[in-house]
This record gives structure tokens, sequence and C-alpha cells, in this order.
């Protein structure tokens, strides 16, 4: 995890097919790093907005894989959102995420967060999936589902 | 049974803090009950998981943009409702 630039994802254990559209992924979260200075001082622990957008993050990942990497997924709504534990500082988190229903132009995921099998914080999150209006954001995206191997081929 | 148009006026409310009794069939859900697009997206997923059904609101919003076809047709209850008649299974009817 580079907590500065919101990339939060690592590596990718399970990538999502057309039959089984769940991702998992691992994030290692960095022993130091400015977030930490600030939140908080002498009580270390990940911000509960960053472990949501490690969860919306999958969710991007797990739909871009499944639409071919051709629209992008923003993040719209999360709902029944829990951080059920503190996360340190040199955690490994195990990261999932599952459609739960693809509709036209968004889709539902349930996401998941978990340290040595406990669940540490789930969310039911709303994704829009949308044309990319931006060359150099599709340009980026692809480079980073390149870095999680989730892209093999050039660009589409 | 709750009619199609009880059923999405239900959701409408629920999913926008609309009074119920303000949601009448020719009601536009976003000129007249001013739904903002992401709880359109709330009550898009209530409909699709009621009725089993995918709205296509991607194809009528670019139908709309396109000048193809006019807001209303869709986005009116009573016509909202008459499409969501036509994309329901027949199991489901």
């Amino acid at each position: 995890m580079r907590l500065e630039y919101f990339q939060m994802l690592d590596e990718i254990v399970e990538a999502a097919t057309a039959d089984r559209r769940t991702l998992v992924a691992r994030a290692f979260v960095p022993e130091h790093s400015p977030v930490f200075e600030g939140h908080f001082p002498g009580h270390p622990i990940m911000p509960g907005v960053l472990m949501l957008e490690t969860m919306a993050q999958a969710s991007g990942y797990l739909l871009l894989t499944l639409n071919g990497f051709s629209r992008m997924i923003f993040f719209a709504s999360a709902k029944e959102a829990n951080f059920r534990s503190f996360v340190l500082p040199g955690s490994t988190l195990e990261v999932k995420a599952e459609v739960i229903h693809e509709g036209s132009g968004y889709a539902v995921t349930q996401a998941t967060l978990s340290q040595n099998g406990k669940r540490v914080a789930d969310a039911r999150l709303t994704m829009r999936s949308v044309p990319f209006t931006s060359p150099a954001l599709q340009a980026h995206v692809l480079n980073e589902g390149r870095r999680l191997s989730l892209v093999t081929t050039e660009a589409r | 049974m709750a009619s199609t148009f009880e059923t999405v006026a239900g959701i409408i409310s629920s999913a926008s803090d609309i009074p119920l009794e303000r949601i009448t069939p020719d009601s536009h859900v976003m000129k007249d009950l001013e739904v903002d697009s992401l709880s359109f997206l709330d009550i898009t997923f209530e409909i699709d998981q009621k009725f089993g059904i995918q709205l296509p609101v991607e194809e009528w919003l670019a139908a709309v943009n396109e000048g193809k076809a006019n807001g209303a047709d869709y986005f009116v209850l009573r016509n909202l409702c008459t499409q969501i008649d036509g994309l329901r299974a027949p199991a489901t009817v």
C-alpha cells in the first residue's frame, strides 16, 4: 500500500472470471506513513476511510476485470460499512469483493477486509460504470491493472 | 398484491425520504420528485432486485441525450411502471 497515493492493493490472489465474479487481493499496510503521524499520534491505526477505499478499489478492479478495462468504475456509495477492529501499521490484509448485482451503468458489491482470517471491515458498495472520458485516466488504470497482473495484453 | 406503481412508489419514498402521498403516476422522478442521480441509482437497484430485471437506464439516457426519446417516456412514473411490466420475466408477473 502507498497510502499517500491511494494505491491500496499490492497483489491479486484470485482474479475474477465471468463465472466467478469475485476478486481477492492482498494489501500490505506500511510500517511508516505520514498518515499515521496524524492518525493518531502515539496510537497509529489505519483510518476507516482508507479501509473503505481499499474495499472500493477491490470492487473497482473486480468490475474493471469483468468489463475488460473498457469502462471506468467510480465509487458511488457505501452502505452498512463496518470497521470491526483496529488495523495497525505493518498488517497484511486480505481484501475480497464480490458482485451482488450488475445493473445498467452500475454494480453493487459486497466487500470485506480480513486479517489472519478475522474480518476487520465490511461494506456494501455501489459502483458506477462509465465510459473513459480521458485517455490519461485509461492509461493510468491500465498501468495499475498491469502492476496487479490483471492486464496482460496491450490496451484494448 | 401491490401494483407495480405502489411497489415503485414505496421504493422511491423509502430511498428518497419523499412522502408517499406526494408520489403520483404523473410524477416525473427527477423533475417533480427531485430525486438526484445517486438516489436514482439506489432506486434502480431496488427495482432491479424487486422485479428480477435490469432497467436499461444507460440506454434510456443515451436515447434522451441523442434526442431520440423524451425523458418523460421513461421517468414519469406511469411510463416507468409500463417499462418495468414489459421487462418482467413471465414467472414473476
